[in-house]
């Protein structure tokens, strides 16, 4: 199987719920507001009746009617594609562009309004859809001129774009309302979309954009990624940087121009920040997020379309929002790369082991300063040391709360690595095993900073106690090559161990 | 609407209130505006402006009224609240900054558009473009008295804003600065760098939400980026970027009134939206400070360039026809030879010649240009600097022979006599350079 596919595998029940989630949050939400339900629970009624209605929801969902199929698959296309090419602006840290870009295009649609009255053919969308399109590559292009050319910084550069020709644009519009024909209402859902009336022509439209971002997108993937994460590099290997960054700047315009109608100048921005940032939150590898992304976007843009579909009153551009937003949510919390839970629940795991070498090796050094070194190390194969260390001993020897220690102790005996009698603990086994080779790890280490690093024998005990614990195999393998002809198999401490009086100096090893 | 008013002249009790009005907002957004520029969240500003929505519609869900107050707290406890989320996910979710604020703002403004679209079922005339934007231009018909004046509701809300922002950057200044340019150090010095930063968020919300109410939004947004931008162009330093940046806001907000009645009349048409106008006049200010700011403008980079290029242009001809002149004659110093040696374009080497003839170190002879007694002191300094730097390089640097020559022509452009007199010394005044070329004396004795 692709490395890849394992996310996708893994994101799939995740997806299922978060769209059972946002149906249902759709539906509870319509109920409260119309207030059809007075007690919270579902109500069923019969299909005559203004509540659950069964015949509707099998029309919708099994896309009996020819224009939900439309719809919906043209949201779902959408979605899809935003998500790719978000997935690339995201990693280029570009993800406001489609913002700065959907208001720059306001400044080319009026003026295209403008040029179209004056040839006599009011409101042709081709010719508005040209014009935006210049006013937004003409956007994009005075951002990557500003970065480029002054000091000022991207978002610096993307505010005052986005301001400055929105402002512009305002302004045209206040000229244009002026004109004969030019009261804006077709101008006005270039803002806030229209998806319930999405003709087929849109839906097409919307099919063969999508489908060229990906195309494009496909056939760039090395160029494109190159360009996200290794600017410098992709320059150096002899890459056009600047041409690569204009076109996927071109594919968010495309997708802007395309979404503007289906979703609204606003919530476009939507479709191609949120899959892709929620997207990132399941996995560090590229492909995969990209497959996420896209998969994303496209059930948040089914998620949406049906739900407006289903009740009448939704505004499907907001829900299909609605969607990303749950997703991005579920995936910033249960994401099982980069998400919260994730992220804690490794945290703890590893805080939980820190803990416990910690137990086990302040054991074996107290009792190896009680008893003398190296006679600890020969009695491995005791079944059971009859040594006992006392819990007040173990207090003083790290800085540990009572309360501390005491869940220590138990997690380890739980483990099965000691044995706990009274306020005294005692090694089993496999305990004095495991912490015999803790310590040796950490001696090693510090016999290493102080051979080879010129750390003083006074500083090495903390700097080991940060290092100890994720030390890998190999690394340990190639400490022991490296000191064993110095040094015995079981070092003795470098340095005073904390505790005890006497300072152990006998590592003459270290000199000759 | 008022919004098409025709303002044929000038009329305080209009245009001078609209004019205050623009000034308070213009000033207030660009004092904080500094330092959401420094801070990297230009955004910002158009993210809440965009964010409100939800905080409308529930201020008007719950009042059942479009009464002003509870849809202002409603607009800046959002307000807030998308700054504090866009932090959050930023901080937890290590995700872009614009990111976060990309994943926040439209998630909000989706929530609020459909709580408005359901709200919009109790009241008809609600409707998502007309909650709480203000018009710049209906500044005027909304007065409200104070003592005994009559004061315009936008101006008094703005001016106490405006006033809240001066004293918070004034009396923090030091705390803004230190936790703008380095929070670690603001932190460890003693006050907390994230209560600044919240603080600041607060106010940013606070006069988006008064703006947008009062002027409209397009104003705002525009003025908490456009122009700190500029004025960082102007200045390095933090106190005078403040004051420039409330300068240029002032200005523009003059002149973006004074375009939006005036401009469209040129093409026949009535004024258009004032609030706009001073975005784009705004605009305009940024982009002359892009092309023309003294230290980091285009074109003064440029020239700036241009003339280095063109003072070492003529460098090399000069150390070029003495190097000809030292070896005898087997090249002519004519143009062709000049150019062809020095990978010169015709346009820029005929323009150092002339200049070069003019000041007195070159002159013609027959069809070879030869340096005049003037011109043969200058070209040996320069050579001298060349061979000295050699020296330098191989004896005291350790440089191999064969590679000092590159980083000795860039110097020899930038060594003035006491830099030549300190090598001469170090390198114990040797008379040939490592290729054995002769070093000359100072001012060009033979």
């Amino acid at each position: 199987m692709e490395k890849w596919f394992r996310p996708i595998v893994r994101l799939a029940l995740p997806v299922a719920v978060a769209m059972a989630v946002c149906g249902s949050m759709s539906h509870d939400a319509t109920a409260a507001a119309i207030g059809r339900v007075e007690s919270g629970a579902p109500v069923v009624a019969d299909s005559t009746s203004r509540g659950f209605d069964w015949e509707k929801w099998l029309r919708v969902l099994l896309l009996r009617d020819y224009n939900t199929r439309v719809v919906i698959a043209g949201a779902t296309l959408l979605g899809g594609a935003a998500g790719i090419v978000g997935s690339f602006t995201l990693l280029r840290k570009r993800a406001l562009m489609g913002d700065a870009l959907s208001h720059a295009t306001l400044p080319g649609i009026a003026i295209a309004f403008i040029v179209a009255n004056a040839l006599g053919h009011a409101r042709s969308l081709p010719v508005l859809l040209i014009g935006a399109t210049l006013s937004g590559l003409l956007g994009v292009a005075a951002i990557l001129l500003i970065r480029n050319l002054t000091r000022l910084k991207e978002d610096t550069a993307l505010g005052a774009v986005l301001s400055v020709f929105f402002g512009a644009g305002l302004a045209l519009m206040g000229v244009v309302q002026q004109m004969k024909g030019g009261h804006a209402a077709g101008l006005e859902s270039f803002i806030y979309g229209k998806t319930a009336s999405m003709g087929i022509s849109d839906a097409v439209l919307i099919a063969s954009a999508g489908f060229a971002c990906i195309l494009v997108c496909v056939l760039m993937y090395r160029e494109f990624k190159l360009l996200c994460f290794d600017t410098e590099f992709a320059g150096s290997e002899g890459y056009p940087v600047w041409i690569l960054d204009l076109l996927l700047m071109g594919l968010v315009v495309t997708v802007c121009m395309v979404g503007l109608q289906a979703v609204g100048l606003i919530l476009v921005i939507a479709l191609l920040v949120i899959p892709a940032a929620a997207a990132r939150f399941w996995t560090e590898n590229l492909r995969a997020m990209i497959v996420i992304s896209a998969l994303l976007g496209g059930a948040s843009g089914a998620t949406g379309a049906a739900a407006s579909a289903l009740f009448a009153r939704l505004p499907s551009g907001a829900v299909i929002v609605l969607a990303c937003a749950a997703c991005f949510v579920i995936s910033l919390f249960f994401g099982t790369s980069r998400g919260l839970v994730a992220r804690w629940w490794r945290a703890r795991r590893l805080n939980r082991s820190v803990a416990e070498q910690h137990l086990l090796r302040a054991m074996y050094e107290i009792l190896e300063t009680r008893l003398g070194w190296p006679a600890l190390a020969d009695q491995d194969n005791a079944e059971e040391l009859a040594e006992t260390v006392s819990v007040a001993a173990l207090r003083d020897k790290r800085s540990w709360s009572a309360t501390a220690l005491k869940r220590e102790i138990r997690r380890a005996e739980r483990a099965g690595w000691i044995r706990e009698t009274g306020d005294h603990v005692q090694f089993l086994q496999r305990g004095l095993e495991e912490s015999a080779s803790l310590t040796r790890l950490h001696r090693l280490w510090e016999l290493y900073l102080i051979t080879h690093a010129d750390v003083a024998p006074a500083h090495v005990d903390r700097e080991a106690d940060a290092i100890e614990h994720l030390l890998a195999p190999e690394v340990v393998s190639e400490l022991e090559a490296l000191l064993e002809r110095q040094f015995p198999q079981f070092p003795a401490s470098p340095h005073a161990l904390a505790g005890s009086t006497a300072a152990r100096t006998d590592f003459r090893g270290v000199e000759s | 609407m008022a919004r098409y008013l025709v303002v044929a002249q000038w009329s305080w009790e209009l245009d001078g209130w609209i004019v205050a009005a623009g000034i308070l907002c213009a000033v207030a957004s660009s004092l904080l505006g500094n330092f959401l520029v420094l801070r990297r969240m230009s955004m910002l500003g158009d993210a809440i402006s965009h964010a409100v929505l939800p905080g409308l519609a529930a201020a008007f869900l719950v009042t059942a009224s479009r009464a002003t107050a509870p849809m202002f707290v409603g607009a800046v406890v959002v307000g807030v609240l998308t700054a504090f989320f866009s932090e959050w996910i930023r901080r937890v979710g290590r995700v872009d900054e614009g990111a976060s604020m990309g994943v926040v703002f439209t998630s909000l403004f989706a929530l609020g558009l459909v709580m408005i679209v359901r709200a919009a079922d109790h009241v008809p005339d609600l409707d998502p473009g007309c909650v709480l934007y203000g018009a710049i231009e209906l500044t005027p018909f909304d007065l409200v008295t104070v003592g005994e004046f009559e004061v315009p509701r936008a101006v008094l809300t703005l001016g106490v804003v405006a006033v809240i922002n001066l004293a918070f950057v004034v009396l923090c200044f030091k705390e803004l600065k230190i936790s703008s340019f380095d929070p670690a150090l603001s932190t460890a010095s003693g006050f907390d760098s994230r209560l600044m930063h919240y603080s600041l968020m607060v106010l940013v919300a606070v006069t988006a939400v008064a703006s947008f109410e009062s002027v409209g939004n397009i104003l705002v947004v525009a003025m908490f980026v456009v122009p700190p931008a500029a004025a960082w162009l102007f200045t390095e330093r933090l106190a005078p970027m403040v004051a420039l940046s409330s300068l240029f806001a002032a200005m523009s907000a003059v002149g973006g009134h004074l375009a939006a009645i005036n401009v469209p009349g040129w093409f026949g048409f009535q004024s258009t939206t004032t609030a706009s106008m001073m975005a784009v006049i705004a605009g305009g200010l940024l982009l002359i400070a892009i092309l023309f700011a003294p230290r980091q403008g285009i074109v003064g980079k440029f020239f700036r360039q241009r003339w280095l290029a063109f003072g070492i242009l003529a460098d090399d001809v000069i150390a070029l026809l003495y190097r000809w002149r030292e070896k005898g004659a087997t090249q002519v110093g004519n143009f062709a030879n000049l150019k062809r040696t020095l990978f010169s374009g015709w346009f820029s080497l005929g323009a150092t010649m002339a200049w070069l003839w003019l000041r007195g170190k070159i002159r013609s002879e027959g069809d070879a240009w030869r340096l005049t007694p003037q011109g043969v002191a200058s070209a040996a300094n320069l050579v001298r600097s060349h061979r000295l730097w050699e020296q330098y390089l191989v004896t005291r640097a350790g440089y191999e022979s064969d590679r000092i020559h590159d980083k000795a022509e860039r110097f020899e452009h930038f060594t003035d006599p006491s830099l030549r007199e300190r090598l001469d010394q170090v390198t114990d005044a040797p008379s040939i350079d490592p290729h054995g070329a002769p070093i000359p004396e100072e001012g060009g004795g033979q």
